[in-house]
Order: C-alpha cells, then sequence, then structure tokens
C-alpha cells in the first residue's frame, strides 16, 4: 500500500552551498594575501597554510598559491591575524567598489 | 495458539510477531511487565532485537526517533507520567513521520499520585498527529499491535495502541496468538522512503523558515505548514487505511471487523452508550439489561479514536435517539474530550441524537455495574433537560 | 598518540559548504570542520538545539555533507543510543555516530541522556563545543559559564557560582576515553577523535570554543583567545584514557614552561568586565593550586 498517495513530507534537507546567501556580502573588510611574503608562494613548498587550518568557512585553498572564495568570506580576519609572516592584510571593500566601478 | 496471559504479555506477544527491531523503555506502572516480558524475550534469545534500557521515558522515545530515523522497526511502552514526560518527543515522532508504535496502558496522571485507570493520559495526547487506537479486551490487544506497525508504516504516521491498565494490562484472559508465518504474510517488511545512509547523506528535521524556498535543485521544497497540512490529510487517510488493514487481518489471521468502532446492540438501538476501552464491555452487561426491560440499548466502543472516524459515528450512531458517553477522562473547564468530538461529529445531521456525557472511574475509581446501569436508564427515560454538563457517576463528594 | 596529524598531513576533502549562517569568525565553525575530517563520511551525526542546528543550514539545504539526525534539545545522547541500536540491528556498526552538541545541550538539559549513555557503554563520540554559555538564544548562562563573567542573565555582577566540570562528571562513569580540546588547536582534536574512533563504547570529547559575539571581542581574535585560554592554565587540554590522565600538546608543554597571568585573557574579552581585581587574584591562585597538583601526578 505503500505509495506516492502519502505526502510524507519532512524537514529533509540536502547538502549543498549557499544555505546563508553568499555571505560574502557580509565582508566589511577583505583579506588579499601578499605572495611576496606568503611561504607556500615565496618558498614554492607545501608549507605553512596556517590561513587554510584556521579559516572558519573553508573558503582559502592549501594550494601553492593560496586562494580565497570572497563569494563566501565572511570577513572575519582570522586569516590575517593568525599568518605567521603578516602575509595577508584586510582592505576595506570600498576599495574594491571604486574600482569596480 | 490459545494461552491464557495478561494484557502486557499479549502487547509484548503481539511486538515480537511483529518483529520490532529495537526497542526501548523505561518502567513504569502499569506498563512494565510488558517491557519486562520484552527484555526476557530478548535477553534469551527468542526475539531478536535491541533492547534498550534507559533512563527515562524522554529517552525511549529519543531512542525509537533516531531507531526509526535510521530505518529500524522500533517500540516502546509506558503510561501516566511517563507518557507526559515523553511530550515533546510524541510531537516531534508525528513532525518526523516516523511509524513507531508506543503502547499506553492507560493510567491516571499526577497530581495526586495515582497508579490506577483511567484515560487522562492518552486523552491528553489526541491532538499530537499521533494515531490512537484503543483495545477492549487481551485478543485485541495482540492484534491491535501487530496491525499497528502496518498502519503506522502505510501512512508514515506513529501509532498508540491503549488499553487499560489492571483491566487489561495485570488480568489474565484466555487469547489466540497468531502463527509467526501469518504475521509474517500479513506485515510487510519496514522499507521507509529514506532513512539515515551515509551513502545518502541528509539532514533530518532541520529548522524551517515560514514560507517555502527552494532546495538545492532550485525547485521549490514544501515548508513547516505544507508538512503539517500533510500530516493532517494523511492522518484523514489513514482511516481508510485501518479498515483496509484490518480486512488483511481478516484475511491472513481470521479476526477483525471492526476496525473504527466496535458496536453491540447498536443496529436497531434507541440509545447507544459510547466509550473507549474496557469499559464497553461493561457496559454490555448494562444493555442486555435494559434490553430485557424492554429499552432498545446498545453499546459502541471507540476503537480509532485519532483520527476521528467521524463518518463512521454518523452512519453507525446517528439513527439512535439518543448517545450516552461515559468516560474516564474530562477536558478541564469544559466536558469529555470524546463526547466534544461525537457532538462535533453530529452537527452535520439534522435529526441528530442527543448526547449526553459522564465521567467516572477517573484515578481507578470503582465503575459499579449498577451505576452504570441507573445512568444509563436516567439518559434513556429523562432526556428533555439536555445540558452540556458532564454528570459524575461514583463521586462521593 | 602515534603520529599527531600536521596541516599538510590534515584531510584535503571539505564534509562542510560555506555560504552557512554562523557568525564570521565562529570558534564552532572551525572545530566542526576540522572535526568533520576526524569523523570521515561514513558517520551519522546527532545534533540537538545550538548554534550549529543554525550553522548546519536551514531546510532544505544542509551545509553538512555527512547524513545528520536533528533532535530535542534533551535526548541527544539517547537519539545516539537509537542510531546505535538501529545499526546494530541492520548489521551496520562500521558506521560511527557522533553527537555534536553545546554546552547548554550537554551540561545542563542533556546530562541525563548523556549519563545514561555513558553508563550503558554506548559506543559512541560525544562532542560537547563548549562555549560557555547558550549563544544561539542570546548568551545566556550556562552550566559551564565561568565564574564572574556576564551574560544576558548574569548582566550586572556576572555569574557567581562557578563552572560545571563536565569531563570530571562524564569521567566518573568509568568510559574508556574522555578528552579536552580547545578551537585554537584543531590538529589537536582532529587527532583526538581519530583516536576516539579507534575506542570502542563511550568517547567524550570536550572543546573549548571562542565565541566572539556571546564573549565580546573581535572575531580576528578568536584563536589568539583560545590559545590565551589554555597558554594561562585556565582551561586545560588533556585526556584520560582508560583511566589515565595526562595533559597533552600545549597544556603539557606548560607542565615546564611558564603560564600567562589569567588577567591577560581576562582583559581580552567584555564578557570580563565585572571581574574585580580581587576575584581575578582568587582565581589566579585556584589556578596555580591546580597546577600545583597537576606536578604532584
Amino acid at each position: 500500500m505503500k505509495d506516492d498517495k502519502y505526502g510524507r513530507f519532512t524537514s529533509h534537507s540536502e547538502p549543498g552551498p549557499g544555505d546563508g546567501g553568499r555571505t560574502g556580502s557580509w565582508r566589511v573588510v577583505r583579506p588579499v594575501i601578499d605572495h611576496t611574503k606568503c611561504i607556500p608562494v615565496k618558498s614554492n613548498k607545501m608549507a605553512c597554510f596556517t590561513c587554510w587550518l584556521y579559516c572558519p568557512d573553508n573558503v582559502i585553498t592549501r594550494t601553492i598559491p593560496p586562494t580565497i572564495d570572497y563569494q563566501y568570506c565572511k570577513g572575519c580576519e582570522i586569516c590575517a591575524e593568525e599568518c605567521p609572516v603578516d602575509a595577508i592584510t584586510m582592505v576595506a571593500e570600498a576599495e574594491f567598489v571604486k574600482e569596480e566601478k | 495458539m490459545h494461552i491464557i496471559e495478561s494484557g502486557n504479555v499479549a502487547a509484548a506477544t503481539g511486538v515480537k510477531l511483529a518483529r520490532a527491531e529495537v526497542i526501548a523503555a523505561y518502567p513504569i506502572t502499569p506498563q512494565t511487565p510488558l517491557t519486562e516480558k520484552l527484555s526476557e524475550l530478548v535477553d534469551s534469545g527468542k526475539m531478536k532485537a535491541e533492547y534498550i534500557p534507559v533512563e527515562s521515558e524522554h529517552s525511549a522515545l529519543a531512542v525509537c526517533i533516531a531507531a526509526s530515523s535510521a530505518g529500524s522497526r522500533a517500540f516502546t511502552a509506558t503510561s501516566a507520567n511517563g507518557l507526559l514526560y515523553m511530550n515533546e518527543q510524541i510531537h516531534w515522532a508525528a513532525g518526523a513521520r516516523l511509524p513507531i508504535v508506543m503502547c499506553v496502558v492507560n493510567r491516571g496522571i499526577g497530581a495526586p499520585w495515582t497508579v490506577w485507570n483511567d484515560h487522562q493520559d492518552s486523552i491528553s495526547q489526541r491532538d499530537t498527529g499521533w494515531i490512537q487506537l484503543y483495545a477492549c479486551d487481551h485478543q485485541q490487544i495482540i492484534d491491535t499491535v501487530i496491525q499497528a506497525f502496518y498502519i503506522a508504516e502505510t501512512v508514515s504516521v506513529p501509532v498508540m495502541v491503549c488499553y487499560d491498565g489492571y483491566l487489561l494490562s495485570h488480568t489474565y484472559m484466555p487469547f489466540d496468538i497468531p502463527e509467526q508465518d501469518a504475521v509474517d504474510r500479513f506485515l510487510p517488511k519496514f522499507a521507509p522512503a529514506y532513512f539515515l545512509h551515509p551513502d545518502n547523506p541528509a539532514n533530518l528535521n532541520t529548522v524551517t523558515l515560514p514560507d517555502i524556498r527552494p532546495d538545492v535543485r532550485g525547485n521549490m521544497a514544501p515548508g513547516y505548514m505544507e508538512i503539517r497540512h500533510n500530516l493532517h490529510a494523511d492522518m484523514r487517510r489513514a482511516i481508510s487505511v485501518v479498515e483496509e488493514i484490518d480486512r488483511k487481518y481478516q484475511q491472513a489471521i481470521g479476526r477483525g471487523g471492526s476496525p473504527l468502532m466496535e458496536k453491540y446492540r447498536c443496529d436497531d438501538a434507541d440509545f447507544i452508550a459510547v466509550c473507549l476501552g474496557s469499559l464497553s464491555y461493561q457496559l454490555r452487561d448494562v444493555v442486555d439489561t435494559l434490553r430485557n426491560e424492554g429499552v432498545k440499548t446498545g453499546v459502541a466502543g471507540i476503537r480509532l479514536y485519532r483520527p476521528f472516524p467521524d463518518k463512521a459515528v454518523i452512519a453507525g450512531l446517528s439513527h439512535a435517539k439518543g448517545l450516552i458517553v461515559f468516560e474516564k477522562a474530562l477536558s478541564y473547564g469544559n466536558q469529555g474530550a470524546l463526547y466534544a468530538d461525537i457532538k462535533s461529529a453530529l452537527y452535520p445531521v439534522t435529526d441528530r441524537p442527543f448526547v449526553h456525557n459522564y465521567i467516572l472511574g477517573l484515578g481507578g475509581r470503582e465503575i459499579k455495574t449498577p451505576d452504570l446501569l441507573h445512568a444509563f436508564r436516567t439518559s434513556c427515560t429523562d432526556f428533555s433537560n439536555i445540558s452540556d454538563e458532564p454528570r459524575w457517576i461514583g463521586l462521593k463528594l | 598518540m602515534s603520529e599527531k596529524t600536521s596541516i599538510l598531513t590534515l584531510p584535503e576533502e571539505e564534509l562542510v559548504h560555506p555560504g552557512n549562517r554562523a557568525c564570521a569568525g565562529c570558534g564552532l565553525s572551525i572545530i566542526y570542520r576540522i572535526g568533520l575530517k576526524a569523523l570521515g563520511r561514513d558517520t551519522i551525526l546527532v545534533v540537538p538545539p545550538s548554534c550549529l542546528t543554525v550553522l548546519q543550514g536551514l531546510y532544505p539545504i544542509a551545509s553538512t555533507q555527512l547524513p545528520c539526525l536533528n533532535v530535542t534539545f534533551a535526548s541527544t545522547a539517547a537519539a545516539a543510543t537509537g542510531v546505535l541500536g538501529a545499526l546494530r540491528a541492520q548489521g551496520r556498526e562500521k558506521t560511527t555516530v557522533a553527537a555534536w552538541a553545546g554546552d547548554g545541550g550537554t551540561s545542563d538539559i542533556g546530562i541525563q541522556a548523556l549519563s545514561g549513555a555513558c553508563e550503558r557503554g554506548e559506543n559512541f563520540i560525544f562532542i560537547c563545543y563548549d562555549n560557555e554559555a547558550y549563544m544561539n538564544t542570546g548568551v545566556q548562562r550556562s552550566g559551564t559559564t565561568p565564574q564572574g563573567v556576564i551574560t544576558t542573565t548574569t548582566p550586572i555582577r556576572g555569574k557567581l557560582q562557578k563552572k560545571k566540570e563536565v569531563p570530571a562528571i562524564i569521567a566518573a562513569h568509568g568510559i574508556d576515553y574522555v578528552a579536552t580540546a580547545s578551537a585554537a588547536y584543531p590538529l589537536d582534536l582532529y587527532d583526538k577523535i581519530k583516536k576516539a574512533k579507534t575506542i570502542s563504547g563511550p568517547k567524550y570529547i570536550h572543546v573549548h570554543c571562542p565565541c566572539p559575539s556571546g564573549w565580546g571581542f573581535d572575531p580576528r581574535y578568536t584563536v589568539k583567545i583560545g590559545k590565551l585560554a589554555v597558554e594561562t592554565g585556565l582551561y586545560d587540554i588533556y585526556e584520560i584514557d582508560h583511566g589515565k590522565f595526562r595533559l597533552t600538546g600545549p597544556s603539557r608543554k606548560l607542565e615546564s614552561g611558564k603560564r600567562k597571568p589569567v588577567s591577560e585573557y581576562f582583559k581580552t574579552q567584555s564578557r570580563f568586565k565585572a571581574l574585580s581585581a580581587e576575584k581575578i587574584q582568587e582565581i589566579q591562585k585556584s589556578i596555580d593550586e591546580k597546577w600545583e597538583g597537576y606536578h604532584l601526578f
């Protein structure tokens, strides 16, 4: 008797990104990586990646160079704070708005 | 095979025959012998199931909710305050559409403490989205428990099988135990549409927003209100499912025929008593006595209380001059819950019978057959003064 | 512990989707992301109401890529028991069952079910992320809120009572693995979860979890503040492995090294602003005494 005649709906969520929308829009400052300072870029070796480890939102890649997904980066600044060589600076989003214009 | 055993053992035997896979329960009188029996069956290897001795009723239903979500047939049982302690989980199980079966061995609720029988416990849970079935005797207990799994799994709604504490749970009566093969042919394996599995990850019972929103494929998903609407719609459909499964049970096991209510001498009756549970059998004696006096009476024991079989009430009872509702529970400050439901069901009938309400047996107060007879007779002879105020039987103010 | 995991050996695969609703700089987000890497895909999660409910995503989209059962507040460990029961009934015991609850869901409303599950010896991992108050409902005090902390229900004088020692309570059940960790040291947490997966029976991991909005600090300092709690000797990282207690990781280093004064930790967060100099001294004294006790071990 089990068939579609019963609307057995429940709250059943499937995995996917961006449940909270493009959370990059929360950001007021943007992390920018200075490749001249960044350890893996400078040494061209898989090394450091402290930013990748601590990123709460999984928007930094463990690659050379590390990249940041600005679509979802919330701008928490942990990467900039934890970078052992101060290779990440936080730049006001307003700067980019001007640039994009 | 016929045996003479208690109502609790009848229930446990039904659970075993239905091959419940996960059982969790917490002791409370008068349910305890049921779970003792199940733990004995599991411990001795006579039943293949996980018996989980939890630390509370809230956890008992939590275990069943999770086990059912993970794809296993789950069972629990409780009474009175244990049922109330589960309350949050009772709503949860229905909202999550989990076909859990629970026996409620009816007992009055505190304060003050009472361990004796009435129906306030399960009646207080009537609006939770569970199907409620009431058994009148030991045979009905075992048969209803087996059917309950089928009903629950068909409509994805949990089912309470309610029966009277002591009067049924602790008394010994003969009943027939169906053959396992016959039950296996009757009851399909539990095959939920979805269950928790790493190969097919989903996040269940997540927070819903007031409005609908698109899923990961961009299709609009039903929201909270749609989910709740469908629970109601499927509850209404469950009435015919209960009937259909009763027919299948009759074919497979050879018993049944009264899926929604059990009527005794109702067809030509002018006055019909209506009640839940074992009281309907006690009322049969009263009916016989009144019939001997020349008053055409009958009694209807409501088996399916939620969803409420309003159409069956109209079809089966509205021809009478009067319906007299005897209840072991009360919606305080108003009237008996079953009384209100019966009146509501009869509302569309133009030439509807009068309806009286008696409250009795609260906290195990003895229900004496002469008192029932007196009340029934009074209602049959003096129905000019129809009052909504429930009258009390056995009250000693 | 055998081989310690490093940033470079940590699995690349991410099991939490970005774009979720957790606050910027959320400590839970760090440990959830790293913790799920340790648990792996063959896991069923059980989660009560908490910030994690929000982080996980609102219906019908989930940020978590593992199967997850959301359950009522008090029932987490009992629900984990139910999942385990079903897995045993179906011969799926290989799958890990992990409960992941906040400090309120663990130490207050959830402790009865947790205690029951530990006593029964259920084979699951219970992870408590301790952000030291009911953050999801707006920073109300919980059983694990430390003394002196300003919350929305201890708004003037701060909490008068001490923090409940949940790991000690759980350890008293005689289970084989109890550990503490911190969001500031996610690799240590990763290794502890991996270790817990090799032990049968109940495993309990308590994770200190800084919360920028609830604790009153700038999100960029989440890791710094988590580290300070450990470096001051206020919050200790240890494990009780089959009854044997040992400090681990950064706390172990403090046995021979120098602890920072706890006042350094307090001044980084506005939630401690009600603490008097006297009270701070008193807390410093109790930390010193605790560490004296460790040295006796």
